[in-house]
């Protein structure tokens, strides 16, 4: 099969809905001729033209809110922010307006949005271009969360997420458009709110999502070599979260790890070890442990950022830990 | 004026309907038979009649915490606006949403808001979508003098004068962002002003006059369809009541409340009507008899309306 980068399942997702809808239209910062601040969407602008393609000008709040009216009057806009940390002044009208605008009413309405929003750090960009407001966004009801790991996921999963009547957010790891996979040129979708079992496994059940998911699978391959079976399920939605999923691996293992890249306090990690607790806690045979971001903004210099983020060496321990 | 009879009559009617609706509501809340809170339009009706009398059926509308004028001008239903603000399952919003939040996607209306100057962007999203989709609809964003101060005002109204979007931003400056009189808080006498800076017409209109409203709208409305770009329109008003019902009115000069109350926008909109010949004191007074019979019904299709199943709740979040 072929292989192309996440950035280029990226940008053929958004083509081939484009394709398929022509109420699919895409805007944001510099998306058009310039191809997008991580190159998600070169070409785009050629094949579809400035009515579709269009360049906003640095107005989060506007331009976000603009992409509820247009999603609340018939068409199925593509918003994307250049940064996920600006979504912060993009938050009332994803929070107050796009989550909650079919229920206030009633049902009366839908809104059939997309924001695409690039995530993460080690990159020192220091703390206000490293962030991932998942868990944020996961608090509030009406608005699905994705976060893809491959860049077969991005395709199938952004299809969906067009296609979905629900506003939705998907984030991007910047620290994996570069990444490459392999892609079939068929169509296909993946249903949002589907885990997968990425790697199979039976000592321990490690849970992440977007770039801890190619981390842990880097950490699973090293512990096998010392005899430690790791099984590693990508939730690639984080709401809904697909419990059953998690629930089985966790009942088949009986030990848990939850890897995040994001703080710790009130996240979705914290409520991965709640539906666990609630749910599973006779199957364990150990504490659930957590592999997180220290409470702390991520720092600029490599050596703090490093110190501060997630890593294969502390994930590697945490496990050895769990099955101690 | 060249103005056809039907629409002058329509204004007078849509007119009474909001005073004669908000003036229910201010009693029936105060009587406790509505829970929460409401935000009434009193003495501002002529600026969601003219507006809205400018505006084709099939236009849109993003409406303020201040909508009720806006919701039966756009063509609301009185009967199930006024189920929503009992909380009844019979409301516009199955009692999920209330006096701030009530839609009617089918007839435009993209809802009241609770957020101050949230509806800018969705409007000019309205706009947009308008546009792109080629349906040659227009959208009329009703916001206050509070909302013209936040950023959404400016992100938005940019927005639409860039790309000229077919978008109509109405300020409805009432004078007081709740307790706090905006030409303290603001350097400009005229919010229209501001259009200047974004390359667009801005004009401000007497708002107790629904024929300058009117006018002014419609100018801006065929600006707008026409593919000419967005116009700011401040429609200069007072509201009656405090900020919402209940509220002690320690912040304005009664004086100055009185002086406005002489200004209201109705009685002399009817001897006008009445001293062209446009209509009789008969058709005047049956029109008013109507309105008040249909608000009799409304009140009491709320008051005999079932209460949401408490499950319904959780139902609606997801399409």
């Amino acid at each position: 099969m072929r292989t192309i980068t996440y950035a280029q399942a990226v940008s053929e997702a958004l083509v081939e809905e484009m394709r398929r809808d022509p109420d699919v239209v895409l805007w944001g910062l510099d998306v058009g001729p310039y191809g997008g601040a991580f190159a998600a969407t070169v070409g785009l602008y050629e094949e579809f033209g400035p009515e579709r393609v269009i360049d906003m000008p640095i107005s989060e709040a506007g331009y976000t809110g603009a992409g509820v009216g247009a999603a609340a009057t018939g068409l199925r806009p593509v918003v994307e922010l250049q940064f996920s940390d600006w979504i912060t002044i993009a938050s009332d009208m994803l929070v107050n307006q796009a989550a909650k605008m079919r229920y206030m009413f009633g049902g009366d309405i839908a809104v059939p949005m997309v924001l695409r929003a690039p995530v993460g750090g080690y990159q020192s960009a220091a703390a206000q271009h490293s962030q991932s407001f998942e868990s944020f966004f996961s608090f509030v009801p009406g608005l699905k969360v994705v976060l893809p790991s491959t860049p077969y996921d991005v395709k199938g999963l952004l299809k969906s997420a067009i296609r979905d009547d629900n506003p939705v957010i998907f984030f991007e790891h910047k620290e994996l458009y570069e990444t490459e996979g392999e892609v079939p040129e068929e169509e296909y979708t993946i249903p949002l709110g589907e885990a997968e079992v990425k790697r199979s496994g039976a000592d321990v059940t490690i849970v992440a999502y977007s770039y801890m998911v190619p981390m842990s699978l880097r950490a699973a391959e090293r512990l096998a070599e010392e005899g430690i079976d790791v099984e590693v399920v990508d939730l690639r939605s984080v709401d809904p979260i697909d419990e059953e999923t998690v629930l089985s691996s966790v009942k088949k293992t009986h030990r848990l790890v939850i890897v995040q890249e994001v703080w710790r306090k009130c996240s979705v990690s914290s409520e991965i070890a709640a539906i666990a607790a609630e749910k599973a806690l006779y199957y364990l045979d150990a504490p659930i442990l957590r592999v997180t971001a220290k409470d702390v903004p991520s720092p600029f210099s490599p050596v703090l950022e490093a110190f501060v983020l997630p890593n294969e060496e502390e994930i590697i321990a945490t496990v050895k830990q769990a099955v101690g | 004026m060249d103005i056809p009879r039907e629409k002058l009559l329509a204004m007078y009617e849509l007119m009474l309907k909001i005073r004669h609706f908000e003036g229910r509501v201010r009693d029936l809340f105060a009587a406790g038979e509505m829970p929460g809170f409401v935000h009434l339009y009193l003495g501002e009706e002529a600026v969601a009649a003219g507006a809205c009398a400018a505006l084709e059926e099939d236009d849109y509308i993003t409406s303020t915490h201040r909508g009720h004028g806006h919701i039966i001008a756009k063509g609301g239903d009185v009967k199930r606006m006024m189920a929503e603000l009992y909380g009844k399952a019979t409301g516009y919003n199955k009692g999920k949403g209330g006096s701030m939040h009530i839609a009617a996607p089918s007839l435009g209306i993209l809802g009241a808001n609770g957020i101050v100057g949230a509806g800018l962007p969705i409007a000019t999203g309205a706009g947009l979508s308008a546009r792109l989709r080629g349906t040659g609809r227009v959208a009329l964003c009703f916001f206050g003098d509070g909302a013209s101060n936040q950023g959404t005002f400016h992100e938005a109204v940019n927005i639409a004068s860039a790309f000229d979007l077919p978008v109509v931003y109405v300020c409805e400056n009432n004078r007081y962002g709740v307790g706090t009189r905006q030409c303290d808080v603001r350097n400009v006498e005229d919010i229209a002003d501001r259009a200047v800076g974004y390359g667009i017409p801005g004009l401000a209109v007497n708002g107790n006059d629904v024929i300058a409203v009117y006018e002014a709208c419609r100018e801006a409305v065929e600006r707008a369809r026409s593919g000419r770009g967005p116009t700011l329109i401040e429609c200069k008003t007072y509201r009656w009541q405090c900020h919402f019902e209940g509220e002690p009115d320690t912040y304005r000069p009664p004086e100055e409340v009185a002086a406005w109350k002489e200004r209201e926008p109705i009685a002399p909109y009817r001897a006008k009507l009445l001293a062209q010949g446009v209509m009789s004191e008969q058709e005047g007074d049956a029109i008013e008899k109507q309105v008040i019979q249909e608000l009799d019904e409304a009140v009491e299709f709320a008051r005999q309306s079932p209460l949401p199943e408490p499950q319904t709740a959780l139902e609606d979040l997801w399409a």
